[in-house]
């Protein structure tokens, strides 16, 4: 009885280790495990063994069942990878190929500039603010200490509808409508379209975008005004640009300044980007003129405040090395996909 | 303004600095250099030279071979210059030197020219004789320059001297921009009292002593002004005896370094005191001007005058005439006339210095047309103390260069004077503004070099006339500020209540909208908000459309900028059509800008401006990408309920089968659709063009950011598929709605899977198969649930007039 099942065994075995597929596996299974199987067989002819040899003889059945299971499952594992590597092999890719895009689209480089300028300062704790596009004469002009006559309302060159509706010349205004709004302190900035009667060239455009910031509160300085935008020239421009203020003219500020950074091309040495000189103009600010916020209900006493202005494109073009404005509006696909 | 830095050396004898210093010190305490130019550039080795011996080249009959002393030696040089002789003082460039131009009076070449010793046709030379050319300038700017010839000095200069030197041109001129406030630094003495103060040195006025001869100016003429408020000051002096001729040297030069032209020695002395004053004088012909008599006044409307450049004038009432007894002499403040002018004949001057009202000045220039020197400096406001210094200055002169005698007096018609200005020294004040400590005894310091006087016993400032820009506190903390050094003002960030940054809801939703549309492949672009009234035929407006009640601009920069729009799709299609004309493909854009629409016109009160989100494309893609990108960017704003679309948009630019107005909660937010193949035409794009607009002023209300988890479902989902035959005009919006309103509480969502028109349909109907799903957030459907939601949803099917198939 023994030798017969380590025949079965060894057959089975043997067969195993001949196939060279897993449906070979299965029949070789069968045709030992299985109801009809050769093993199921010797366990069938139990009944004709003396009683006392039956645990026996039914232990060794099993573990000839078992050893042959194992080999059986041993092979089926190998096999299995084997067909796995085989499959995989087939699979290879030239990873080379081009990569299946979304074509995501494109944002305007006005935008991301603005985008820029607006993390920096909302982090700063400023709030963003619009105002109109159309605007009272006297938001644009008077309210910003411009009366009529002022030179620097005719140098402007302002688009008028009426005597007193216009298209704003400046982003300012909107700094007349947030002290009127009388809720201090305040940390705004505005950004937006202004106009101005410039023909289109390289360098103007009849329609741009400035964005302009206010800083009303107690105790505010011209140090404030300087580490602020010290601040904003670092973050915008790098970690090593410097910051230079010169006296200027604002009729709305007083004292006044322009900021020049240092050139980011050449580190301030001199180049033809920044024209030798080391430095590029880059905005415009000052100390709210008292009158300016007398005009608009604030205690210049009480109150003392900084305000600056930029224009947009002139810092997405510095940005971005645009050296043509008129790219900004003619919205070539070509020119879009480079930011 | 440009200005030798000599010249401002003349009244700050102290100054000394390198250009560059110069340049970074002026423009850090608030006169800014825009850049300035040294005069000697590519002038080496260039000595002046007399020549001994000129004789005939050998071999050649253009070439002359002259010995020219150079001081230390005499040299041989070979010219082809017809107009020297022998004892002609010249400048001459020696071997190894350099000039400026060439003798054609050309573009200047960088690095300019290199002189070497050569040989010309077989002769040796050693150098070069130049041209005024050569040197770099120009005759307009040194009249005694001869035309096509070498420059000859006047006997006075020293052999084997520079000769860069006595041209004048070892000096540096700067250019300066001039901010509008500070009418005084537009004269060489106001930037020159700035860079005193800046320098910390002193500053000498030019002393001015007029030696008058015994007569009086009354006997000579009268002056009445008739309008005062636009001639605060009219002050006139009378010279006889004038001899005409060249100013000296010395005044040529500097007018000339600040690109004026040297003409005689009446007219470079008007223009010398307008620079070195900032005051335009006149002079008149005192024998042209009938009646002795000079009367100020406003010309009438239509009035007519030729200006002594010959051109005829137009004009008004609103323009300040210069008259005699008879006629109008000159435009005041802005030009003489022809009738009055100055020849080299003329015997007695009558000199004008005045103080014109700058605002008329500037607006009767600009409607004239006629921009001069002259009216540049009126129209900022001049101080009516400068007329009179300036009309001494300029007697002095004529009289000190021998031009003629000065008559006794001055007539002086004046409005009172005002005041000057007083100003209330706060000093901690200012260093609080400022963030600084700066002393009192330094800001004291400031002051007395800018000439504030102090008051001790008021505390008051007292600021000089000429500094028209001081008014208040704010004007003298920024004086403190300059000559302290902005530089030098410590750096700090605001310190008080903090405030929360952030953008308002607009803008957010706005910001959601770039990004889905990005998102979807659509890039940015920007487009003008004026455009020109054509747009409307182009895009099919109808004539009595609202849309072409649009705001006009009153000076536009011509037709094509002239209107505001109200509608924002010319923009759009005229950027796609830039991309297709230059043959870029599948082109997706966005915009976000406004809308201008009146609420009347004219125009009483501002415009409604509404955002457009504007979305354009061709090429890859149709109607329902450009759906999709709608719905998109609705999901993302939290627009959850399903939008409607209704094919009646009514719009004439769109095709009209494949348009649709965009209804969100009974809302019309905006429209969308293939552009209209006429359209397409007029924007000369030869392809199909799909748009969406949607109004985001009607949208942003419907707009959260709010977000609720509503839990993942526990329990199954039942699914049914129905296929129905429909009439073709029986919209799939139509059958969804059904399904909506008749699926009940289970119906949990729906979806198309078949639409199909063709042979085995019958003629007018098409095939429409949905997958319905139901499902009940607390427990498994049973069959019979969902056979009776079914049953309702076909009852309502089949009343519209739909089949069931089986």
């Amino acid at each position: 009885m023994k030798e017969k099942l380590n025949q079965i065994k060894e057959e089975a075995i043997r067969q195993i280790e001949a196939s060279d597929a897993l449906e070979k596996l299965n029949e070789i299974r069968v045709s030992y495990l299985g109801k009809k199987g050769e093993l199921t067989a010797v366990l069938k002819s139990m009944k004709d063994i003396a009683p006392e040899d039956r645990p026996k003889v039914g232990q060794f059945v099993n573990e000839t069942r078992e050893e042959i299971e194992r080999v059986l499952e041993e092979r089926k594992v190998k096999m299995e990878r084997a067909l796995r590597e085989y499959k995989m092999k087939a699979e290879v890719i030239d990873v080379t190929l081009p990569a299946k895009k979304n074509n995501v689209g494109h944002r305007h480089p006005n935008t991301i500039a603005l985008e820029e300028v607006e993390r920096i300062f909302v982090g700063m704790g400023y709030e963003v603010v619009e105002g109109p596009e159309v605007e009272k004469d006297y938001y644009n002009f008077e309210a910003l200490n411009i009366p009529d006559g002022h030179p620097a309302k005719d140098e402007q060159d302002t688009f008028y509808i009426t005597g007193d509706i216009l298209l704003r010349s400046q982003t300012s205004p909107t700094q007349v409508h947030e002290m009127e709004k009388g809720h201090l302190p305040i940390r705004m900035l505005a950004p937006g379209r202004v106009f101005r009667s410039d023909e289109v060239d390289a360098t103007h455009s009849p329609s741009f975008h400035q964005v302009e910031g206010l800083v009303i509160d107690k105790n505010i300085t011209f140090s404030d005004l300087k580490g602020t935008l010290a601040e904003f020239a670092k973050e915008l421009f790098g970690e090593s640009t410097k910051v230079k203020f010169r006296p200027h003219h604002f009729p709305f500020t007083e004292p006044s300044a322009e900021m020049d950074v240092s050139c980011y091309k050449c580190g301030g040495s001199g180049c033809r980007f920044c024209k030798g000189s080391g430095w590029i103009e880059i905005l415009g600010c000052g100390m709210v003129h008292p009158h300016v916020l007398e005009m608009s209900g604030i205690n210049p006493e009480e109150y003392t405040g900084f305000a600056f202005g930029m224009g947009l494109e002139r810092i997405a073009l510095l940005k971005y090395e645009i050296d043509d404005m008129r790219l900004l509006y003619e919205n070539d696909i070509r020119f879009l996909k480079q930011f | 303004m440009n200005t030798a830095l000599s010249w401002i050396k003349a009244y700050v004898p102290e100054l000394e600095c390198t250009d560059q210093e110069y340049c970074d010190a002026m423009t850090l305490s608030g006169t800014k250099v825009e850049g300035y130019e040294r005069l000697d550039r590519n002038l080496e080795k260039i000595v002046v030279g007399q020549i001994e011996k000129i004789e005939r080249h050998p071999d050649a009959d253009k070439l002359i071979v002259c010995q020219v002393n150079v001081g230390n030696e005499v040299i041989q040089i070979v010219t082809g210059a017809p107009n020297v002789k022998e004892g002609d003082k010249v400048p001459v460039v020696l071997d190894g030197g350099k000039v400026a131009g060439g003798h054609d009076g050309g573009p200047l070449p960088e690095d300019g020219i290199a002189i070497k010793a050569g040989k010309l046709r077989g002769v040796p030379s050693y150098g070069m004789m130049c041209s005024i050319e050569e040197l770099g300038m120009t005759r307009e700017l040194y009249p005694e320059a001869p035309e096509n010839g070498i420059y000859i000095f006047e006997d006075d200069v020293k052999v084997g001297s520079d000769a860069v030197e006595a041209l004048g041109l070892r000096d540096t001129v700067f250019e300066y921009e001039i901010t509008s406030n500070r009418v005084d630094c537009y004269s060489v003495l106001g930037i020159a009292r700035e860079a005193a103060a800046t320098f910390r040195k002193p500053f000498v006025m030019p002393a001015v002593v007029v030696k008058e001869n015994c007569e009086k100016v009354e006997d000579y003429i009268s002056v009445e002004v008739k309008d005062p408020d636009l001639c605060s000051r009219y002050t006139a002096r009378v010279c006889t005896n004038i001899k005409i001729g060249p100013s000296p040297k010395w005044m040529q030069r500097r007018l000339a370094a600040s690109g004026i032209r040297p003409i005689n020695n009446l007219v470079d002395i008007t223009n010398y005191v307008m620079e070195e004053y900032g005051q335009p004088m006149h002079a008149f012909d005192l024998d042209t001007i009938a009646g002795h008599k000079i009367i100020v006044r406003r010309a009438k409307d239509g009035d007519e005058f030729q200006t002594l450049d010959g051109q005829i004038r137009k004009l008004d009432s609103d323009v300040l005439m210069i008259c005699d007894a008879e006629k109008e002499i000159g435009i005041a403040g802005i030009m003489g006339g022809e009738n009055s002018k100055i020849t080299d004949e003329v015997k007695t001057v009558l000199f004008e210095a005045a103080t014109f009202n700058g605002t008329n000045i500037r607006k009767s220039a600009k409607r004239i047309g006629l921009r001069t020197d002259a009216s540049g400096k009126f129209e900022k406001g001049l101080d009516p103390h400068n007329a009179e210094a300036a009309i001494n200055r300029a007697c002095q002169l004529i009289q000190e260069l021998g031009c003629g005698e000065v008559v006794g007096g001055m007539i002086d018609v004046c409005v009172p004077m005002k005041e000057n200005i007083r100003v209330k020294f706060e000093p901690e004040k200012i260093n609080r503004l400022l963030g600084t400590v700066i002393s009192e005894e330094e800001m004291l310091h400031i002051f007395e070099r800018i000439d504030f006087q102090y008051e001790k016993a008021t505390g008051m400032l007292i600021i000089p006339s000429f500094r028209q820009d001081i008014v208040g506190f704010a004007d003298v903390a920024e004086e403190v500020a300059r000559f302290y050094g902005y530089d030098k003002i410590p750096v700090s960030l605001p310190s008080g209540e903090a405030t929360s940054g952030k953008l308002p809801f607009k803008l957010r939703v706005e910001q959601k909208a770039r990004d889905i549309a990005e998102f979807c492949g659509f890039s940015q672009g920007m487009c003008y908000s004026f455009e020109s009234p054509k747009v409307f035929d182009k895009l099919l407006i109808p004539e009595d459309s609202d849309l072409r009640k649009a705001i006009t601009i009153a000076n536009p920069l011509g037709e094509d900028f002239s209107i505001m729009r109200t509608i924002s799709l010319n923009g759009m299609l005229t950027s796609l059509s830039t991309n297709y004309n230059r043959r870029n493909k599948d082109v997706k854009l966005y915009e976000l800008g406004n809308i201008y629409i009146p609420k009347a016109l004219p125009l009483t009160e501002l415009p409604d401006e509404r955002m457009q989100f504007t979305l354009g494309m061709y090429g890859e893609g149709d109607f329902f990408t450009m759906k999709g990108v709608v719905e998109e960017f609705f999901d993302s704003i939290g627009m959850r309920k399903k939008a409607s679309y209704n094919p009646d948009a009514g719009k004439l630019f769109l095709h009209p089968g494949r348009q649709a107005e965009i209804i969100y909660d009974g809302t019309q937010v905006g429209y969308l659709g293939e552009v209209h193949p006429e359209v397409c035409d007029n924007y000369e794009i030869g392809t199909k063009v799909y748009v969406a607009v949607l109004d985001m002023p009607s949208v942003v209300p419907y707009a959260t950011f709010d977000r609720k988890y509503e839990g993942i479902a526990k329990y199954p989902a039942v699914s049914r598929d129905i296929s129905m035959v429909v009439p073709k005009d029986i919209l799939v919006g139509q059958i969804e709605s059904m399904i909506e309103q008749r699926g009940g509480k289970l119906l949990e969502s729906y979806k198309l899977f078949d639409i199909y028109e063709g042979a085995q349909i019958k003629a007018g109907f098409k095939s429409v198969a949905y997958t319905i799903t139901f499902r009940a957030k607390d427990r498994t459907l049973e069959e019979s649930d969902v056979t009776s939601a079914m049953k309702k949803i076909l009852n309502g099917l089949e009343s519209m007039g739909i089949e069931l198939r089986q």
